[in-house]
């Protein structure tokens, strides 16, 4: 198992690689110039400067490999000294954004947890609402129930989050007044009356990515149950007197989650992009949120390291689910 | 001791004549007709299909006119509940904050989006099949191709969307003008991001295909790899081709809107469903349908896409069909 997970965390680095390759050859080959807003009065020497001061004079690998270097060796070290208090990286070159002049990964830290509570929160909550569902709706196959979670699944496949967003707003934040429509990020729990309030601000936004999830895969899940349920094994377990929902909970279901942790990896991505959305409808101030602001206000730097995180957590979302992968299938760790 | 025999054992007789043949689409269609959710998704699709492409000539005001003396009247349904709303027969479903017609801009907008998803999807479903059939023909590709688009599935498809879009579009726009550009953007970034599932599906029929007899037997009469993929190839695998369309159609309607909603989208002045909504979330607690219509005319027809696609996944599977 070690060896496995070991060989999958190797595996992982190509992965980062190239994304880091096309996140950096998307922003260097994009036409317009960060020097455009200059005036024209500045004399071409001191552009020149300029053009250096923001780190763009060196050629096209010389500035790949120094953000390589930034992201995966001097900002861990930051990482690292404010974890226990020692000095490895002082003085060195941080990552800085060009909107604030401050490091990229400092405002990445202040909101990152926003991002990953809601977004985390939601996809736990969706597995956990989709799993039943899936689970029911194939062990009675057409029945009303399984018809109605088909169509509940349709109608989440086809709404997106920026059209359940503002529904949910206008119903249960404008019309019933339940929930804030505004996810006050800066709302400390302390005891019970704002644990409660975070509650009511968490309920919308999570529903929102929720629905997406649940619907993929409960789907999946109920597939992946109704190719298990025919097997000769189920008839076997069955057929030694075991009790059903033995069957159904433990040997059907434990072989049924092998392609549904697949979908779950896979949905990772997704769910990020629907983040994003999310984050602008309920204004929190996530990553996704931020990487719209540096967007528009042309923030290269900033764009990069944040397109970049996104694709660091969603290779890590995926990594974890291969590690699971080889928890629930012992074929898979010795191939 | 046997008894006689009373009876003579006649030759078997079909008891009624059957059938003439017919053909395997004839079958599909049988089964399609069968699943009532994929029958009307098709026709709601080529219903909306029909309204966004004729519909400017049935209703002619046009979409960009201003009548501010006309503005924000809400639809003519919120009579039912609220006798003094502002509304009129001659603008139905109302009237936006600068007398802009509500219906005229939703088929606008709806064909910008239609036109999206369809060229978007068509083009995925090129990239995707071509990866998929390389993949899946030629061994020596088959490694890395397919590692190549496992590297871009775990790319953030969305975010890398929004940068490109922001980076490349004004550069596309003085090429090509502003709708044109920002059209052959989109259009491009969205192909070009969501080939990936097609290109699995195609090359694992491909695989199993592959060692069939009949391509043994295309193959020993010295036909060329290049017309075994075009003439026998292709046709068996144009059914999970087309029900990844379907998905590919929806994804692409999404992501136009998902894009338009925030803020990269199409130019102001063009409309499009998802720049619709956007435009109207804020205003939303006066006039909510000017959220909802577009919405649901997004909704509606990613719904009925995808029950097409679920029919067209349960007619073109010879396994299915039939039962």
């Amino acid at each position: 198992m070690l060896t496995f997970t070991i060989r999958r965390l190797i595996l992982a680095v190509p992965t980062l690689l190239f994304i880091s390759l096309v996140i950096f050859l998307l922003l260097e080959l994009a036409p317009g110039d960060p020097m455009a807003q200059v005036p024209l009065t500045v004399p071409p020497e001191v552009k020149m400067k300029m053009r250096e001061a923001l780190g763009l004079g060196e050629p096209l690998h010389i500035r790949y490999w120094k953000w390589l270097v930034q992201f995966f060796w001097i900002e861990p070290q930051v990482l690292f000294d404010n974890l226990f208090g020692t000095t490895f990286s002082e003085g060195k070159q941080r990552i800085l954004s060009w909107q604030t002049r401050s490091p990229v990964m400092d405002m990445v830290a202040q909101r990152l947890p926003q991002t990953l509570w809601v977004v985390g929160m939601s996809y736990v909550v969706g597995i956990l609402i989709a799993l039943p569902i899936g689970i029911y709706s194939a062990y009675r196959q057409y029945s009303i129930f399984d018809q109605a979670g088909t169509f509940v699944t349709m109608i989440g496949f086809s709404i997106p989050p920026f059209f359940t967003g503002p529904l949910l707003i206008m119903i249960f934040a404008v019309q019933l007044g339940w929930f804030p429509s505004v996810y006050d990020t800066t709302h400390v729990v302390n005891d019970w009356d704002s644990f409660m309030v975070q509650l009511r601000q968490m309920i919308m936004p999570v529903m929102v990515l929720a629905l997406q999830t649940t619907a993929q895969i409960s789907r999946f899940m109920r597939a992946s149950m109704l190719d298990n349920l025919n097997q000769d094994y189920v008839r076997t377990a069955r057929a030694k007197g075991l009790p059903e929902k033995v069957v159904v909970l433990v040997h059907v279901l434990r072989n049924s989650m092998i392609p549904v942790v697949t979908a779950i990896a896979l949905g990772v991505p997704g769910i990020f992009g629907g983040a994003i959305i999310t984050e602008v409808v309920f204004k929190v101030n996530g990553i996704g949120d931020q990487l719209l602001n540096a967007l528009f206000a042309n923030d290269l730097p900033s764009v990069q390291t944040l397109a970049f995180m996104i694709a660091v957590l969603i290779v890590l979302f995926n990594l974890i689910a291969d590690v699971l992968y080889g928890v629930l299938d012992p074929r898979i760790r010795y191939d | 001791m046997t008894e006689p025999l009373e009876t003579k054992i006649e030759p078997l007789q079909d008891l009624t004549p059957s059938e003439p043949p017919h053909s395997q689409w004839k079958d599909v269609w049988d089964q399609f007709k069968k699943h009532k959710g994929a029958l009307m998704g098709g026709s709601f699709l080529l219903l909306i299909t029909l309204g966004v492409l004729f519909g400017e000539y049935i209703w002619t005001i046009d979409p960009q006119k201003l009548d501010i003396r006309n503005k924000d009247i809400r639809p003519i349904y919120t009579i039912l509940w609220d006798s003094g709303a502002k509304v009129q027969w001659a603008h139905p479903l109302g009237t936006d904050n600068l007398g802009r017609d509500a219906l005229a801009n939703m088929i606008v907008g709806g064909r910008t989006s239609m036109a999206v998803g369809w060229v978007a999807m068509l083009l995925a479903l090129s990239i995707g099949t071509t990866i998929g059939v390389l993949a899946g023909y030629f061994r020596r590709l088959d490694g890395p191709l397919m590692r190549f688009t496992d590297l871009v599935l775990s790319l953030p498809i969305l975010p890398l969307l929004l940068v490109a879009v922001t980076l490349f579009r004004d550069a596309l726009r003085a090429q090509f003008g502003p709708e044109t550009g920002m059209f052959l953007l989109i259009v491009g970034v969205v192909g070009v991001t969501s080939w990936m599932q097609t290109a699995r599906i195609v090359r694992s029929e491909v695989l199993a295909l592959k060692e069939r007899e009949f391509i043994l037997a295309a193959r020993s009469i010295g036909t060329t790899p290049g017309a075994i993929i075009r003439r026998h190839l292709l046709p068996n695998v144009i059914s999970p081709i087309m029900v990844s369309a379907t998905l590919g159609l929806a994804t692409a309607i999404i992501t136009e809107s998902a894009l338009s909603f925030l803020g990269v989208g199409f130019p102001p002045d063009f409309p499009t469903w998802g720049k619709m909504l956007a435009d109207a979330v804020p205003r939303m607690d006066q006039y909510p349908e000017r959220v909802v219509l577009p919405g649901l005319a997004i909704s509606f027809t990613v719904l009925s896409v995808n029950y097409l696609g679920d029919g067209l996944r349960d007619a073109l599977d010879p396994r299915i069909r039939g039962r």
